[in-house]
């Protein structure tokens, strides 16, 4: 966090230069035909998920929830998902593609193999509800058991707190969660054990003990000791990779188990 | 039939009502209904800050963001109520730092500021650091912060439970709710919660447009479900356009990225802005800034293979602060255009962002019934609602802090009229209407499509109610909507099951979408003038002899308005305090 913002607020020129493809994006955007295997699960009539295929015309610019709209409004209705602000901040959509856990709205179909059919799924570790969605009460149940507030003692300032501003970048990274479980349902540890607290709730519980106005730490890190605790972590980076806010969610991890560790001694 | 008993419900749990829960859950027993989780609210997606006159890094007080305020606004914002919110805003962010939101800090560890758009020092004398802010995240950090805070205190929240309808009753000739009407969605149960107070806190219904900002579940729920019970609806006229969408896809980059030093150019690489806002430029308001855009593609001075948009050139700062300050709304760029922000400027346009009108409250966030009564235990806050404190043109940062001074303001005030009203008796049947309707929809088998009429409207709304309007091109918009609304009769839906079935509830949350964008598109052919974001090219001047007064919309069979029958016009006074209109140069 750079502290003085007048060394980068000097008047910018009147006229530049543009540059001839006028800030890339530009151009014809190439459409093409896309395969997509969708698991459906309708808990009215089936008892297992199985897969459909949707052939549809897609753009370069276009992510895989353009294209499950597309199926949803154009050829079947009835297929169900969750989906909020599109644009990668809210967390609604994390799903399954070829694999990997990813939120549909940031991944682009450019960036995915379209010559072969894209396999969408719902998120693994949660109960399967309908289609594409699932019942995220047991993730929340496990965020809530961490205490993710602030917890002071002493009286309270008038003004705000001081932090500086090494302090306050102790903790950024794990402040970007979005609580979408993409991580936590990619964790073949939870996968087999449903009380594990998971990476989130870990990583929402590493935001608040790295947060030097915090006095809550010991408090949480009893929580985390715990059987189903940061111990559980195989360390096989599956969160890391899933986390569409690129947090460092092992190493947060990490930083939870060194601070049982240091306590200890 | 389930009935739930309340002191207090809130409908919606993004800013304003879960700062509103955090009041309220601890004065009376309160329940938030909301549509989604909480945490998948849009106020996490607003980026930039949330201005308070903290004088933390150069001197400001609250009286220049009053002014800045109304000004903003064109002079329609009712002053007593921006007077509130800009002294109030102090207290607003301390109370968020104290609940733990971790602000972006000054070397001396305080909390750190920066200039925003139409924030100025002593009345537009020069660009001030008045927004306090988290990188390019601090609705993330808002709503995140708000969330843990309800957790903290017990919040009872019923997530993905929609509100319909809400159910309004006599008592001694007084119409007041006692309760709303909500849909499950995982069960597809109706269930009432009967209520001493109602707080709807539903936020924005940008989706009338196409591009947008806004979520696919900004659909405008609590606004329609108010109007369809005879409230009225004030200003709806007025919409902000953000001038800095991602082009083609309206995905929001913060204005912050003006605020750090970025600036527009057209395809000449001329920075514009200096020819229409000479004294703050690109930190003009947004509407300015908006309507500046649309005038240079407009003139042929557009880039890209259609001239349709400006650019958003950041290239002269330094990587490592635009890292710092602006690190999701780069990765936006990266993402979605694929575009080097850091060396490359970015292609932008004008994204349909904000919706100045809504339900009308005092500044006690009462809903009025008209221009002097209040609704007793109604109560509105934030996107949802109209006090008025954005007038005709909302500030940059505004917005995050409407939805914490009168989501605090509603949820106090809705307690403490709990504790000493009565339960109230429902009326006979409070669910048939929304009964009849999902069980219509349900079996619906028309040859009319959501996704195809929903794409029209919204097509039509950006060619004929955008930026620029003329009576003409609302005329257009009118009998468009029309067109639609019958076809919205014969509309057919695959999904006939009860557990989650969202194909049914897009029907629902398309009703609303056409509604309002009626009331939207009748209400901004009636205002002939210009003002902030209502952009009229047959009128383009403000008239304040004629229009200096808000606009309220009612539902009634027994009148007409523009040739549409079934609504009512009127006008409500706007209130001035300190400052006279005067002509808006920047």
């Amino acid at each position: 966090m750079t502290a003085n913002p007048e060394a980068t607020t000097a008047e910018p020129a009147s006229k530049v230069a543009i540059p001839e493809h006028l800030g890339g994006g530009a151009g014809d955007i190439p459409s093409f035909e896309c395969t997509f295997q969708i698991a459906r699960f309708l808990p009215e009539q089936d008892s297992e998920p199985h897969f459909e295929e949707y052939k549809v015309t897609m753009y370069g610019t276009d992510r895989v929830l353009d294209a499950l709209h597309k199926i949803k409004w154009e050829i079947d209705g009835s297929l169900s998902f969750r989906r909020s602000c599109a644009h990668g901040v809210c967390g609604s959509d994390a799903v399954r593609i070829n694999g990997r856990n990813r939120l549909a709205c940031k991944t682009l179909l450019k960036d995915l193999d379209t010559d072969k059919p894209i396999v969408v799924e719902a998120i693994k570790g949660l109960p399967l509800e309908k289609d594409l969605i699932v019942d995220m009460e047991p993730f929340f149940q496990s965020y809530r058991e961490i205490m993710p507030f602030l917890i002071t003692s002493g009286p309270e300032p008038t003004r705000e707190r001081l932090q500086s501003a090494e302090d306050r970048e102790r903790f950024d990274d794990t402040t970007k969660c979005i609580l979408c479980a993409a991580c936590t349902s990619s964790c073949p540890v939870f996968w087999t054990d449903g009380q594990y607290f998971g990476p989130a709730a870990i990583v929402n519980a590493h935001r608040f003990i790295f947060d030097s106005r915090d006095d809550g730490g010991d408090l949480r890190l009893d929580v985390l000791n715990d059987k189903e605790g940061v111990w559980r972590c195989r360390t096989t980076f599956n969160c890391t990779e899933a986390c569409p806010r690129g947090i460092q969610v092992t190493q947060a991890i990490t930083e939870v188990r060194q601070a049982i560790l240091q306590r200890a001694f | 039939m389930q009935v739930h008993d309340y002191d207090v419900v809130i409908v919606g749990a993004g800013g304003a009502g879960m700062r509103a829960a955090i009041e309220s859950g601890q004065r009376a027993r309160t329940a938030v209904l909301t549509k989604l989780y909480p945490t998948r609210s849009h106020t996490g997606a607003a980026q930039g800050g949330m201005c308070a006159a903290l004088a933390n890094v150069e001197e400001d007080n609250w009286e220049w963001h009053t002014f800045d305020t109304v000004k903003g606004g064109d002079y329609l914002v009712d002053q007593d109520a921006a007077e509130v919110m800009a002294k109030e805003a102090i207290d607003a962010v301390l109370d968020l730092e104290k609940m733990g939101l971790p602000f972006n800090r000054t070397p001396e560890g305080k909390i750190d500021q920066r200039r925003f758009g139409g924030h100025t020092r002593d009345h537009g004398k020069a660009a001030v650091r008045r927004a306090c802010y988290a990188a390019d995240r601090t609705g993330h950090m808002i709503l995140q912060t708000l969330y843990q805070n309800c957790v903290k205190h017990g919040v009872e929240f019923f997530n993905e439970y929609y509100v319909l309808d809400l159910i309004m009753t006599d008592v001694d000739g007084v119409r007041r709710p006692a309760g709303v009407v909500s849909y499950e969605l995982a069960t597809g149960e109706i269930q009432i919660f009967r209520a001493k107070s109602v707080v709807f806190a539903t936020g924005g219904f940008g989706k009338i447009f196409k591009t947008t900002s806004n979520a696919h579940t900004l659909t405008g729920d609590g606004v329609a479900v108010t109007y369809r019970n005879g409230l009225p609806l004030e200003d709806m006229e007025f919409f902000q356009f953000h001038p800095t969408g991602l082009a083609g896809l309206g995905i929001l980059l913060s204005e912050a990225a003006r605020g750090e030093g970025g600036v527009l150019r057209n395809s000449e690489g001329e920075r514009f802005m200096e020819r229409y806002a000479p004294t703050i430029k690109d930190l003009a308001p947004r509407d300015i800034v908006a309507r500046s855009m649309a005038n240079e593609v407009r003139e042929g001075r557009g880039c890209g293979p259609n001239k349709d948009y400006v650019l958003l050139d950041l290239t002269h700062l330094e990587p490592a602060h635009i890292d710092a300050k602006l690190p999701d709304i780069t990765e936006f760029a990266r993402t979605y255009l694929g575009v080097e922000p850091y060396t490359e400027p970015v292609p932008v346009f004008p994204t349909a962002h904000y919706a100045m009108g809504g339900i009308p409250t005092n500044i006690k966030a009462e809903v009025l019934a008209n221009n002097t009564d209040v609704v007793p235990g109604l109560y509105a806050a934030g996107e949802c609602a109209c006090v008025s404190v954005h007038g005709s043109n909302r500030l940059g940062t505004n917005s995050l802090l409407d939805i914490n001074v009168f989501g605090k303001r509603a949820g106090i005030a809705a307690a403490e009229y709990a504790k000493t009203a009565q339960m109230p008796e429902l009326p006979e049947a409070p669910e048939a209407r929304v009964v009849e309707m999902i069980e219509t929809m349900r079996s619906a088998a028309g040859t009319e499509t959501i996704g195809a009429i929903r794409k029209d409207l919204q097509d039509t709304m950006d060619a004929n109610v955008q930026v620029f309007r003329t009576d003409e091109t609302l005329r257009k918009a009118l009998d468009d909507i029309a067109a639609l609304r019958e076809r919205y009769r014969n509309i057919g839906i695959h999904d006939r099951g009860k557990r989650y079935n969202l194909d049914l509830l897009e029907a629902v949350e398309l009703g609303f979408l056409l509604e309002i964008a009626e009331v939207v598109t009748v209400a901004a052919i009636h205002r002939k003038e210009s003002r902030g974001g209502h952009f009229r090219e047959d009128f383009p001047n403000r008239d304040d002899e004629h229009f200096m007064h808000h606009t309220m919309t009612y539902l009634d069979p027994t009148s007409e308005a523009e040739g549409i029958a079934g609504m009512r016009l009127e006008t409500k006074p706007v209130v001035i305090t300190r400052y006279q209109p005067m002509e808006r140069k920047y």
